[in-house]
């Protein structure tokens, strides 16, 4: 994002930096143009992430002992929740569905987490990435919607239960809301992930200045203790977003598999 | 001349255009308030609920959404 110069304005203030440096794709070996096989930090991060995902849920599974290890009952506890999310939300007939939304949901919460280490990329602050998997999403639960119910599926937008001359003026709204899901869905996670690390390295910013001056004896461990606090809370949403995600994607096949309202 | 002042236009409503994330704090603060007074008047229902706080707070958060694509726009594609 931030491609343009932005070096330092005078000797002291070498350290600034742009918050929004951490986010440019550069090739992991020399520095070339990121072509389309490039090998680029993204590749090595999503790499790591799917590395993370073996560990737990195929190598810290592979003893499938009845009395579970840490590691198994972690693996057990995820498997069981996306279940029941599933089963609450969009029914026991989308159970069919769940691999699909246990592969999204263990791929962004990993992800998401990789990302808050220090000096990590986060994948999944790119609207590229997360725009692929919306509409992946979009894409399934509209083929789906079609095939389980035909031209059925178009009573989602004609929705019977409001007043005859309201239902075209509620058909055009609904109609609008159901392709802005995809954007909604992809921005709201790489939104989420790209603010919050910015905000943390905003703070960042700040924090030498103890080296320029007194003004830093107030503002260094003020931003410091910031930094702490924003951590914390992002840690908070690295799950929150995964789970909006794929409780979002849960909705979307509920409205797919029963389209009447 | 003319190139500069789309520029500061466009710098000028990409700020605006975060006013709209105010109007996202609100709806997620009414949501989750809600939410809130009504599990506290029946705590055995809240847990079942849950799940219906946090579709209610994505989809209020979507329009907050709308105003950074907003910004995103005017800061890199106009």
């Amino acid at each position: 994002m931030a491609t343009e110069a932005h070096g330092a304005e005078g000797g002291a203030l070498e350290l600034v930096f742009h918050p929004m440096d951490q986010f440019i794709v550069k090739p992991l070996f020399g520095d070339g143009q990121v072509g389309m096989f490039t090998i680029t930090n993204v590749t090595l991060w999503m790499g790591l992430t799917i590395l993370a995902i073996v560990g737990l849920l195929v190598l810290g599974t592979s003893g499938r002992a009845t009395i579970p290890s840490r590691i198994q009952s972690i693996a057990e506890l995820a498997y069981g929740f996306i279940r029941k999310m599933v089963e609450d939300v969009a029914g026991k007939d989308a159970l069919p569905y769940f691999p699909y939304i246990m592969t999204l949901f263990i791929f962004i919460v990993f992800a998401n987490f990789l990302g808050l280490l220090p000096m990590a990329f986060t994948t999944t602050s790119h609207i590229a990435v997360t725009a692929v998997m919306a509409m992946m999403v979009f894409l399934t639960v509209t083929i789906l919607g079609f095939v389980k119910n035909g031209a059925g599926f178009l009573s989602l937008f004609w929705i019977s239960a409001a007043p005859l001359p309201l239902r075209p003026i509620l058909a055009l709204i609904e109609i609008i809301s159901y392709f802005v899901r995809p954007v909604s869905h992809s921005i709201r996670l790489a939104g989420n992930m790209m603010a919050g690390h910015a905000v943390i390295k905003v703070f960042a910013a700040f924090a030498p200045m103890i080296l320029i001056g007194w003004i830093g004896v107030i503002v260094t461990p003020l931003s410091i203790i910031a930094i702490t606090a924003i951590y914390a809370l992002e840690v908070l949403v690295a799950f929150i977003q995964a789970y909006v995600f794929t409780i979002l994607t849960c909705v979307y096949l509920k409205d797919a598999l029963h389209p009447h309202h | 001349m003319e190139g500069d002042v789309v520029q500061m236009g466009a710098y000028i409503g990409a700020g605006l255009a975060c006013t709209g994330m105010g109007g996202a704090a609100v709806g997620v603060g009414h949501v989750v308030g809600n939410f809130l007074s009504g599990a506290l008047r029946n705590p055995s229902a809240a847990g079942g609920q849950t799940a219906t706080m946090f579709i209610g707070i994505a989809f209020s958060e979507a329009l907050g959404i709308f105003s950074f694509l907003v910004a995103l726009l005017l800061m890199f594609a106009v």
